[in-house]
């Protein structure tokens, strides 16, 4: 099969999207003829034109609440906001409006939008384009909050998102941006609220969202060399949660290790952790769940001190060692 | 204080759009919403409403004027002082005042209230709890009309008080930009809660706003039924033919407090009976008694007709079952 970036799959995702069903439209901050920010829109504004690619000056408010006026009416916006930092600029409209017109006017409305947007640390961005504020989202009832890691899952997970008649929050990281891997030409679907095996394993699972999967297999391969056998699972939507994936992982191995970028306090590690306790593999643990997450810093602009802020592949390898090694 | 229109419509009169019937209809919503708020007020002192409500008496020529212009596939989008809203968008009101009970088979199941009555099939698309929470949505709502090129056009109603908020400036921009048909009106009801928007603006400078923005834009006297109605025909005649957005501000008043923790500690008695002497409903019959619309009899009739249909409501409402908590998590998630 052909192989794509992770950015392409999600630029094929939605211009198939648009091709086949016309209410589909983007919004957002130099998408037209400057492709986005990262390039993620690059030619779609020749393709479609101003009518259906909507360049609009510095408003995260106002298009991300014109979004979702227009899912009311029954239209599918894609908003994008430039980084995930400038949700919080967004979050009046995508928290107390889009998140709960429907359940406030008695179930009777929909909100059928998409919000895409880059988050993670990495590029050198410093403090105000570097967050990863998935879990601030996965915290409102009325939003689906998801986050790709492979460009496969990407397009599947975009496709569905844009098809969805509530609110979806696409969580892109801007480092997996230019990572390959094969993805389908025609159109598909990766249900919401399904978590993949990204790698199989009986001594110890790790549960990993976004970037963090890319670090936790590659984890996994290390140590692999010194017998150690992970199991990685990507959840891949956050809200909804297939929580059963998890669970079976976690009465299989024993163990688990938790790992996302976002600071550890109050991170979505919290609610993994809480509902493998809740669960029925709580009788299965061998060790204590266990998160390795962000620093409780905002993200420095300094290389070093950046690779230090969030987990690395060298900080999972030592942490799956020390639970598999029941030393925590 | 008898106020003139303080800037007259522009444009070319449209001739009488007024008639007996279309008379008859207004004086009645201007009377149901007065009769609704009434009611709800006494029913909150009655110990029947667990929340707070946000009365619009006083500014009845501000909704029944605007949205009297407008057909019934067109939409509106409203703020929380939206009652009045709501009955001028043909609500029904057994549904509307058994929402405002938070009863099962109101409008919104009990889950909204009194600031989020809405019914998105009947074009109305809410009351909102957030002070310019709505103005964004509006122009993506126009955005969508525009697309899909049917001619409708959406009022989108917001207060003097959200016209301070950020939301208003980004919403003026996007609307100018994408040239939606939308029709803007304020309703400057002279305070944000207790703050006096005199101290910052005026009517006549939200309209100047506005067209800095690069819209057109009209203050009008928003106790003058005919004013507001000639003024949002135009604005709405220039949004449907897709020339874009118009702002107009209804200059008006509220007579009761912002809500019910409201103690008036911020105007004067001699201010609100001022106001009072300007009533919006009175004003009306003198006019279509002047213009031979109604006779004093006819629009005591009508006052009678007003006041029984909400009377009506009322029953209907306290006679509606509750929501079960059965049905609690359910209207999250769309299917």
């Amino acid at each position: 099969m052909r192989e794509i970036t992770y950015l392409e799959a999600i630029r094929e995702a939605m211009t198939q999207e648009m091709e086949r069903d016309e209410s589909v439209f983007l919004i957002g901050e130099d998408i037209g003829t400057y492709g986005g920010a990262f390039q993620v829109t690059h030619g779609m504004y020749e393709q479609f034109g101003p009518e259906r690619i909507l360049d609009t000056p510095i408003t995260e408010l106002g298009l991300t609440g014109a979004a979702t006026g227009a899912a009311l009416i029954g239209m599918r916006p894609i908003a994008e906001i430039m980084f995930m930092d400038f949700t919080t600029l967004a979050s009046e409209q995508l928290v107390n409006q889009a998140a709960k017109l429907r359940f406030m006017f008695g179930g009777k409305a929909s909100v059928p939008m998409v919000l895409r947007t880059p988050a993670g640390s990495g590029t050198g961005a410093a403090e105000h384009h570097s967050q990863s504020l998935e879990n601030w989202f996965v915290h409102v009832p009325g939003l689906k909050v998801v986050m790709p890691t492979t460009p496969y899952d990407a397009k599947g997970l975009l496709l569905a998102s844009i098809r969805d008649n509530n609110p979806v929050v696409f969580v892109e990281h801007k480092l997996l941006y230019k990572t390959k891997g094969e993805v389908p030409e025609e159109d598909y679907t990766i249900p919401l609220g399904q978590a993949d095996v990204k790698r199989s394993g009986t001594d110890l699972t790790i549960v990993a969202t976004s970037i963090m999967v890319s670090r936790s297999l590659e984890a996994a391969e290390e140590l692999a060399k010194e017998g150690i056998n992970v199991e990685v699972v990507d959840p891949r939507s956050l809200r909804p949660l297939d929580t059963g994936t998890i669970v079976e992982s976690v009465k299989k191995t024993g163990k688990v290790l938790i790992v996302h970028e976002a600071v550890k306090t109050g991170g979505f590690g919290g609610e993994l952790a809480g509902v493998i306790a809740e669960s029925e593999a709580f009788g299965y643990l061998e060790a204590p769940i266990v998160r390795l997450a962000g620093r409780e810093i905002p993200i420095p602009y300094n290389r070093t001190l950046e690779q230090n802020a969030v987990p690395q592949v060298a900080n999972i390898v030592e942490k799956a060692r020390d639970i598999v090694q029941l030393k925590v | 204080m008898e106020q003139e229109p303080k800037v007259k419509p522009k444009g070319k009169k449209k001739g009488i759009t007024v008639g007996k019937a279309e008379a008859r209809e207004m004086l009645l919503q201007m009377y149901e919403i007065r009769a609704f708020e009434e009611q709800a007020e006494k029913s909150y002192m009655a110990g029947k409403i667990h929340g707070t409500m946000h009365l619009s008496i006083g500014q009845e020529a501000s909704a029944v004027g605007s949205i009297s212009t407008i057909e019934p596939t067109d939409y509106i989008l409203g703020h929380h002082r939206g009652h009045g809203l709501c009955i001028a968008k043909d609500a029904d009101l057994n549904l509307m005042m058994a929402e405002f009970y938070g009863k099962e088979n109101g409008y919104c199941r009990g889950r909204g209230g009194s600031m989020h009555i809405a019914d998105v099939e009947g074009g109305n698309l809410g009351a909102n709890g957030v002070v310019g929470g709505g103005l964004p949505m509006a122009v993506g709502v126009g955005v969508g009309l525009k697309m899909r090129a049917k001619g409708q056009v959406i009022l989108s109603f917001f207060g003097d008080g959200a016209a301070s908020t950020g939301a208003f400036h980004e919403s003026m921009i996007l609307a100018v930009l994408f040239k939606v048909p939308v029709v803007f009106i304020c309703e400057n009801n002279q305070y944000a809660m207790s703050f006096r928007t005199s101290d910052w603006t005026t009517s006549e400078n939200l309209a100047g706003l506005a067209e800095h923005y690069g819209m057109p834009a009209v203050a009008t006297d928003g106790n003058d039924l005919l004013a507001v109605r000639e003024a949002v025909e135009e604005a709405v005649e220039y949004a449907r033919s897709g020339q874009g957005p118009y702002l107009v501000v209804n200059d008006t008043y509220r007579w009761r407090g912002h809500s019910k923790s409201d103690r008036n500690r911020y105007r004067t008695q001699e201010e609100i009976d001022e106001w009072k002497s300007v009533d919006p409903i009175e004003r009306f019959r003198k006019v279509a008694s002047k213009k031979k619309w109604l006779t004093a009899k006819e629009a005591d009739e009508i006052k009678d007709e007003g006041y029984a249909r909400i009377e009506a409501a009322r029953i209907f409402a306290e006679d509606s079952p509750e929501p079960t908590v059965e049905s609690i998590e359910e209207g999250v998630y769309a299917p």
